[in-house]
């Protein structure tokens, strides 16, 4: 009959209008910004900096400059400069930091290989959207004051990804803390003795590497 | 080509009637759709002659959104076009990531894990039914069924896009493939959460066909409108979607069996006359069949690996050759092309995108058409003007 497709149809509208009133999946919207969804945890968009501690962040910075990100970043938004001298870091350990560390993030395309390639998990994606300003150009040019944010933070918003990223790095510490005991103690035994002392100390027992790229 | 005066590409009143001594009795008019017309999907342009409602001649203008796709592939490393390859087809991140992962994997002989090619096929079948949901409802869109369709196609989409999210961490820029295997590995939650989205899309696809494929209005706006012929749609270089509805049976899952397409059971729809509503009605049949890959990808994936224990992320550099990697994506023959020269960017990159080459036929199939037909038969070829542009 001419027609029934049309009547099918106005039925189908009738019951999703019906629906709309009780049935939540036919309803999927959330009035925005009074209500929000919960974002998933792998939601990502803009980069952050980790540091250890929150009270001293540009003195934990886990970043060590070694400009890994600057290179492989697809649209080139990351600069970074570094640092003259050395700091000790949160393992009290003298390292290079990042003198300037600079994020444009009008540019960047929110694509994570800069988390991926960083071999100290010192950058990570944030999950912060809101960030429009009222400033076109300097406001979105992201300093290392403004990128840089404590570990407890990445805990907040990645719990099981950041635990996962501090139980790695702990269990490299050790082993690096381990090694040095090592080579320590093989320095003392060759110090003690002075009889060939050429063949003693093990190649390891220079500088252990700090930390395996993941 | 003067900028000035009476030019066709460049009329100086924008459109203008001009007066046209030819075997078309009657005034041409020359209306210039786009670039910024809502039905044209994206920035492009259609110069279309008319006389009086019929077209007598379209002239497709492009470049629009060029932003010079390729030759930035050839400037960055293999693993910064990855996120490039996102914005080509920008609803479809996850066929065109597997297809240039696909073809870096040729050149740099990568294997693929089981698990990782499973994943592959499960977010590959996503990928096509929330594309051929969100073209159903902006070609109904386009016939004039103005919202309802469109939003109820949307609800359905946002589901699959929530999916993607958890996953990969982006809702349309995915990232997500690497070469010789997949990002993050899928938890059993996640699977579970694609098998309940799976099972209840088949009772959508119901419930989207009786509110729109019998309707009476659908079927005079589409029924014999820009019909396309089997030979020309070959002659033409038309794959996926757009072929199929011609009655030509070529499906890359089939002709290829890339992945692991040889194991799955599922069987390749085709239209019988080339017309517009064979376009849609081949679309939803395909989501049809997506669903029962899916089912079986789900049901047989194994655990295990999901990376190549070769694959590395940093300093990929394969030996010089040059390889050809291609899928069915859910607009048709996704492919990437190439050469390297041993160092750590490709010495060519080249992309085969399918909304471009089909995008070649819009005159033929538009001629001796009304104006409002064009629209509905644009909305037909889906294309994305991020891929057509590049």
């Amino acid at each position: 009959m001419l027609g029934s497709g049309l009547l099918q149809g106005l039925a189908v509208t009738a019951k999703n209008f019906v629906g709309s009133f009780h049935d939540p999946k036919r309803l999927t919207t959330v009035e925005y910004p009074e209500k929000r969804t919960v974002l998933p945890e792998a939601y990502r968009n803009f980069p952050f900096l980790v540091s250890e501690k929150a009270e001293d962040p540009m003195g934990t910075l886990r970043c060590v400059a070694c400009q890994i990100c600057e290179k492989e970043c697809p649209p080139q938004c990351i600069y970074i400069e570094k640092s003259k001298d050395k700091k000790p870091d949160a393992t009290g350990k003298m390292q290079i930091y990042p003198a300037v560390f600079l994020i444009d993030s009008s540019v960047c395309m929110n694509c994570q290989i800069c988390v991926e390639v960083c071999p100290f998990d010192a950058i990570k994606m944030d999950q912060v959207f809101e960030i429009a300003t009222q400033e076109r150009f300097h406001a979105l040019l992201l300093d290392r004051e403004q990128l840089a944010k404590p570990n407890s933070y990445f805990h907040s918003i990645r719990p099981s990804e950041a635990a996962e990223v501090d139980g790695r790095l702990a269990a490299e510490r050790k082993v690096a803390e381990e090694k040095a005991k090592a080579a320590a103690l093989a320095k003392a035994a060759a110090q003690a003795k002075p009889v060939a002392p050429k063949t003693e100390p093990a190649p390891g027992a220079a500088s252990p590497k700090p930390q395996n790229p993941a | 080509m003067s900028l000035t005066g009476d030019s066709p590409l460049f009329p100086s009143g924008g459109a203008h009637v001009r007066a046209v001594n030819d075997e078309f009795h009657g005034d041409l008019l020359e209306v210039s759709m786009g670039p910024h017309h809502p039905s044209t999907h994206g920035v492009f342009r259609m110069i279309v002659t008319l006389d009086g409602e019929r077209i007598v001649k379209l002239k497709p203008v492009l470049g629009y959104l060029h932003r010079n796709h390729e030759k930035i592939g050839e400037g960055t490393s293999y693993l910064a076009s990855m996120p490039y390859t996102d914005r080509l087809d920008y609803l479809n991140a996850m066929t065109n990531n597997w297809a240039y992962a696909l073809s870096v994997e040729r050149l740099g002989g990568l294997a693929v894990p089981e698990r990782a090619e499973y994943l592959r096929i499960i977010l590959a079948e996503l990928s096509r039914l929330q594309n051929h949901v969100c073209l159903a409802g902006f070609l109904l869109q386009d016939t004039g069924a103005s919202g309802t369709p469109l939003m109820y196609a949307f609800r359905e989409r946002e589901t699959i896009l929530d999916l993607f999210e958890s996953l990969s961490g982006s809702r349309m820029m995915c990232n997500y493939q690497r070469f010789g295997g997949c990002r993050v590995d899928a938890s059993p939650e996640w699977l579970g959460q694609v098998s309940t989205l799976v099972d209840g899309f088949g009772a959508f696809l119901d419930e989207f066909e009786q509110l729109i494929t019998g309707n009476e209005i659908l079927m005079s706006r589409t029924q014999g409108i820009g019909v396309l012929k089997a030979a020309d749609a070959v002659a033409a270089g038309i794959t996926g979607p757009l072929l199929r509805a011609a009655g030509v049976g070529y499906d890359i899952r089939k002709v290829d069996g890339y992945g692991l397409y040889n194991r799955f059971n599922f069987r390749v729809p085709l239209g019988a006359h080339g017309d517009t509503y064979d376009r849609y009605m081949v679309r939803i049949l395909e989501m049809r069949e997506s669903i029962t890959i899916l089912q079986q990808a789900l049901r047989d994936i194994p655990t295990g690996p999901i990376m190549d224990p070769k694959a590395k992320l940093r300093g990929f550099r394969p030996k010089p050759g040059e390889s050809y990697g291609r899928i069915e994506g859910p607009k048709g023959e996704i492919g990437f092309y190439l050469i390297s020269d041993g160092s750590a960017n490709p010495y060519r990159y080249r992309v085969r995108p399918p909304s471009f080459v089909n995008l070649t036929v819009l005159e033929d199939l538009c001629l001796g058409h009304t104006i409002a037909d064009s629209v509905v038969i644009l909305g037909s070829i889906d294309i994305v003007l991020g891929e057509v542009d590049r």
